[in-house]
């Protein structure tokens, strides 16, 4: 593999460097590095940062190839500035045995864009009754750490609690979709102002913070670590600071769009903001914004849940939940956190590729900007700004809520382990 | 007015008040030997009923018919939509067979403003019911059987319900009758009480503008109105409430309750009603009940509405006299 000399680049937000890759690694950082012989990318001040890992991804293959495959959905990942990302266990079939996990993983290596790491089911068919077998898919060629029944709950307090404790023989990590079941029968939305206008069933954010109380209480009980996932309430931030303060391991992640979107945009009845948990409201989103620059909420991860236009195009009730984040992740923080001055490029990094990584133990990803690291890297265009064109995405879907939306920030290229795989805002 | 008729929420005070006008035009009509004016003769109007609801269908059609439209009637039952064809699929194919105005019932929520905002179909839309969130024909054909009853047939014309206390009563959470009636009322000018047992109102209730009261007793002696809800029995089921007696006993207007409103006061339902339930029989077949006035008066609302979305700009009256001339 040749070299690339990429120069000029602020690395992580910091002072223009040239970064110098030889092969999969990073081998030289500083000023003024010679060419010699290797390709050089002029960075001219855009800002690098280590390959972005995507904690909560929906791949949807196999089962639901019409919404996106394992190489669609890479290669979307490949254009938002990701290197990898996790594969949510919710296929058909679901991910609960080695055999699906092993399947997933294959199909990531064979894309070449991303690296995929399959999330196992908690329990068989997502049901929540019966413990998968979760040693057999970590001692899998996929070798899974994390596990999910994400678009459902693990309801039920003894199967949670025998989750979390399980997995801490092969040091694994629950990620759980807090949704108190029997609260949200029929939820079609956020439970407040806007449902009780709009008559659609209301999902109520005790729903989300009854589970997160009972689970990091578990947690601390059995002495597991618990990762939460997309947090949405300003009270499921309380519960989490208060989990940390105790020394609860408890880590838990944010989408973009509850970082952006509130649930007074469901007045229009269109499904393209219809997702699982909701849009919350403005005293939501601020408290999100503030848990994840101080450090409360860890990391930030898509839920890039692709689906086609059919199940969209309809009414709301009938509309299938979910949004596409790969693509426009970065540049939805970079609106809501860098340019309210709330993270700077070295916190982005961290919540984004560093603390994900290190979650999800992604070997390889996640790793600082310096010699002798693998060279998973993104080069970020932050002062370009435009509309949202959902036309251009790499994903096969399309169920973007921010089509039109002017947002800042593109990424111009991706390295995985040194290759290529987006260059100047192209795939290769 | 706008195009389309969604939501109550959507109608100015001289929008309503020129409605419950019109209406009363209309009324006149069905006084006439022969009941119908020539005012959309040509137009094609389709019912398209996802929900059952035969009294909502008839009443529209009636209306639609004695306006001299044409009249399509779709129920889902043993339609395509029972086979999985979408909402735009149907809506589409009606259109692409000449329909100008949908009349729309929809179990979800949002139906009718999807059909009039997806860019699916050019023609109007009216929402005869969609969910749980609105059916504003009901709130005005109610607006107006309380001009009439409060105000006065005549003296009513060119007035709104200012002043007016309305009390409405029961399942608020499931209802969309009640969401239109908040709305309406509140842009006439009334003030409306919501009274219900807790779990019946939705969270977030606090910004409609009304009153909420969990106590029927003390807001009857204050109210011009009361206006009774359907309560479903399978709502105690989900724990809404512990039995149907209860419910009764706390919340039913029965003929001691109904002795303690005001004289002049008077009782609706926007049927179909649970006799035993919340209302009794005493109550129901007493005259100070309006619920068949409201089914009459339900066809000269909607004749208005139809009317002032598809007819144009002449008076109503004009084709009126006409359709007499003609005879």
């Amino acid at each position: 593999m040749s070299k690339i000399l990429i120069r000029g680049a602020k690395v992580l937000g910091g002072e223009p460097q040239d970064v110098l890759i030889d092969g999969e690694t990073i081998t030289r950082v500083g000023a003024g590095l010679p060419a010699d012989g290797a390709e050089v990318v002029e960075a001219g001040g855009k800002v690098l940062l280590p390959g972005l890992v995507d904690l909560h991804t929906h791949l949807r293959e196999p089962g639901r190839e019409d919404s996106e495959t394992v190489l669609t959905g890479t290669r979307a990942a490949a254009s938002g500035g990701y290197t990898s990302v996790f594969a949510m266990a919710n296929t058909f079939p679901v991910a609960d045995t080695a055999g699906v996990v092993e399947q997933v993983w294959r199909l990531g290596q064979e894309s070449g864009y991303c690296d995929v790491q399959p999330i196992g089911a908690v329990t068989v068919g997502l049901e929540g009754a019966k413990l998968a077998e979760l040693g057999a898919m970590h001692e899998s060629a996929a070798g899974v750490t994390v596990f999910s029944d994400d678009g459902k709950c693990v309801h039920d307090a003894v199967i949670m609690r025998r989750a979390l404790e399980y997995v801490k023989a092969f040091g694994g990590v629950v990620a759980q979709h807090a949704q108190e079941p029997r609260l949200t029968e029929g939820a079609q939305m956020n439970e407040g102002v806007v449902s009780a206008e709009l008559g659609l069933g209301g999902w109520p954010a005790v729903a989300e913070e009854s589970i997160i109380a009972r689970d990091v209480l578990l947690a601390e009980h059995v002495g597991s670590r618990v990762h939460i996932c997309h947090l949405s309430t300003a009270g499921s931030v309380e519960i989490v600071r208060w989990a940390k303060s105790r020394g609860i391991d408890v880590t838990a992640e944010v989408t973009p769009h509850h970082l952006l979107l509130t649930d007074e945009l469901v007045r229009s009845y269109d499904p393209v903001y219809k997702v699982n948990p909701p849009l919350r409201t403005e005293r939501d989103v601020t408290a999100l914004r503030e848990a994840l620059a101080d450090g409360t909420i860890d990391i930030v991860a898509t839920d890039h849940a692709p689906h086609p236009h059919e199940d969209k195009d309809c009414e709301w009730a009938a509309a299938a939940m979910g949004m596409v984040g790969l693509e426009t992740a970065l540049s939805v923080v970079q609106d809501t956190m860098v340019e309210t001055g709330l993270l700077d490029w070295a916190g982005v990094a961290d919540r984004m590729s560093f603390t994900p990584a290190r979650i999800g133990r992604a070997a390889g990803h996640g790793r600082p900007v310096s010699a002798g690291e693998p060279a998973n890297l993104t080069l970020v265009d932050t002062a370009y700004r435009g509309p949202v064109d959902p036309a251009g995405f790499a994903s096969r879907s399309r169920n973007t809520p921010y089509e039109g939306r002017e947002l800042p920030g593109r990424v111009t290229h991706t390295w995985l382990r040194g290759k290529a795989t987006l260059v100047d805002g192209k795939l290769t | 007015m706008q195009r389309h008729l969604i939501s109550a929420a959507d109608l100015t005070r001289d929008d309503a008040v020129l409605i419950l006008d019109t209406a009363e035009e209309m009324a006149r009509v069905a006084d006439r030997p022969i009941k119908k004016l020539p005012t959309l003769r040509g137009r094609t109007v389709v019912n398209l009923f996802f929900e059952d609801s035969t009294r909502t269908r008839i009443s529209f059609e009636a209306a639609e018919k004695r306006l001299s439209a044409d009249v399509i009637n779709f129920t889902a039952k043993g339609s395509s939509v029972s086979k999985g064809e979408s909402l735009k699929d149907t809506a589409q194919t009606l259109e692409a067979m000449g329909v100008d105005a949908v009349v729309i019932r929809h179990g979800a929520s949002g139906a009718p403003y999807r059909l009039a905002t997806s860019g699916w179909i050019d023609a109007h839309v009216i929402n005869a019911g969609d969910g749980t969130h609105q059916h504003p024909t009901q709130a005005l054909l109610d607006a107006f059987t309380m001009r009439r009853r409060l105000v006065g047939r005549d003296a009513g014309l060119g007035q709104d319900l200012s002043g007016r206390r309305i009390t409405i009563v029961g399942d608020v959470l499931h209802s969309r009758v009640a969401r239109s009636n908040v709305d309406l009322l509140h842009t006439l000018g009334a003030e409306v009480t919501l009274v219900a047992p807790p779990t019946l109102l939705p969270v977030g209730i606090d910004t409609w503008p009304c009153e909420v009261s969990y106590d029927l007793d003390s807001t009857l002696t204050k109210s011009d109105a009361v206006m009774m809800l359907r309560v479903q029995r399978e709502r105690m089921n989900a724990a809404f409430f512990p039995t149907e007696r209860e419910y009764s006993r706390r919340y039913g207007l029965d003929g001691d309750r109904m002795a303690r409103m005001p004289g002049h006061a008077i009782v609706m339902h926007p049927g179909p009603m649970v006799r035993g339930m919340e209302i009794t029989a005493e109550v129901a077949d007493s005259d100070r009940c309006t619920v068949i006035e409201q089914v009459a008066n339900g066809v000269s609302i909607r004749m208005a509405v139809l009317y002032l979305l598809l007819g144009g700009n002449e008076p109503a009256l004009t084709h009126a006299r006409t359709t007499t001339e003609e005879k």
